[in-house]
């Protein structure tokens, strides 16, 4: 874990929960994938994705600050979503 | 006899304007035809109305690109017949390759619907050679996904073609930012492919070739159609 104070990458994954129903996701498996004959595939869900770039003083606290303001601001909606929180790995 | 084959896919909604506007108007034989009919190809010249098809779901166009009827679709093409795409029929050219960029969500992020001008640039493709160059159509917009982009190099082969058919502009004939009702690279509203006879337009003509239908009591749309059939009669 990073130590240094610095520019951090977060990643903010917002999904339906899995008793929600997707018909993107179901769309694109039916028509696009079954219809081209990828029958290896069961399930799809569609998802947003957010990039945070957040000054923090290490990774643990630049993803604090994100969580807070993903629930602060409902960035979603934690009735109907799943909210998960990611550091891009440094390449 | 021209015979016009109109391509639906679920969530198309513009094909029964489109086939108003041919059968009624130009009086050419024009039929509706699901998307999965193997005999498209008989006809001479496909078109791809707007709607909505597979509910714009993961891209507009892009699940109706890979159906079946695109490949008899670029079949034809590559044979030199015309083919045209209103809306997301354009959408639908893009995905499937048969013209080259891309639609992007409107840089408002909203569904914009209204009438614009374009100007015709090339007036040497199937679509448009009835119009006079430069001329200027009034035609009515109504698309979220309609911010046309294209990497640089996309661009300089665009130019260099005359395959930019249509941009934006106000009635005076000015290309400018207001003019510009979605935020296209260079106001682009249509193009063409190199050859000419795949061209794809946001703005939908059907819905300006009767000038009861338009505020501005013109009929400025019917000149695309009527290319076309002028350009097969011969």
């Amino acid at each position: 874990m990073s130590t240094q104070r610095g520019t951090y990458k977060v990643i903010v994954k917002i999904e339906n929960k899995p008793l929600i129903k997707d018909p993107e996701g179901e769309v694109i498996l039916r028509d696009l994938l079954m219809k081209n004959n990828y029958n290896q595939v069961s399930n799809i869900r569609t998802a947003k994705l957010l990039e945070f770039e957040v000054k923090a003083n290490n990774s643990e606290n630049a993803k604090k600050i994100i969580k807070e303001i993903c629930d602060e601001l409902r960035i979603y909606n934690p009735l109907v979503s799943n909210c998960i929180i990611e550091l891009e790995e440094e390449s | 006899m021209i015979r016009i084959a109109i391509i639906r896919f679920p969530g198309t909604n513009c094909d029964r304007d489109t086939l108003h506007v041919i059968k009624n108007i130009l009086k050419i034989n024009t039929e509706l035809v699901w998307h999965t009919d193997n005999n498209i190809d008989k006809y001479d010249v496909a078109i791809l109305p707007g709607g909505f098809s597979y509910g714009d779901n993961l891209r507009a166009g892009i699940i109706a690109a890979h159906s079946p009827a695109l490949k008899i679709i670029k079949d034809m093409a590559n044979k030199g017949k015309p083919i045209l795409g209103i809306c997301n029929g354009f959408q639908i050219l893009v995905e499937s390759g048969l013209l080259p960029g891309s639609l992007l969500y409107n840089s408002s992020l909203k569904f914009v619907c209204k009438w614009i001008n374009v100007k015709v640039n090339n007036c040497k493709t199937s679509f448009t050679s009835d119009c006079k160059k430069s001329s200027i159509l009034r035609m009515p917009i109504a698309h979220a996904e309609g911010r046309y982009f294209i990497d640089n190099k996309g661009l300089k082969e665009l130019k260099r073609n005359n395959q930019i058919v249509f941009t934006y502009v106000n009635e005076q004939g000015i290309k400018n930012e207001r003019s510009n009702p979605n935020g296209s690279l260079e106001n682009i509203a249509g193009i063409s492919n190199i050859e000419g006879n795949v061209v794809g337009l946001m703005p939908h003509p059907e819905r300006s070739s009767e000038k009861i239908l338009s505020p501005y009591n013109n009929d400025d749309g019917i000149k695309i159609i009527q290319s076309v059939v002028n350009n097969l009669k011969g």
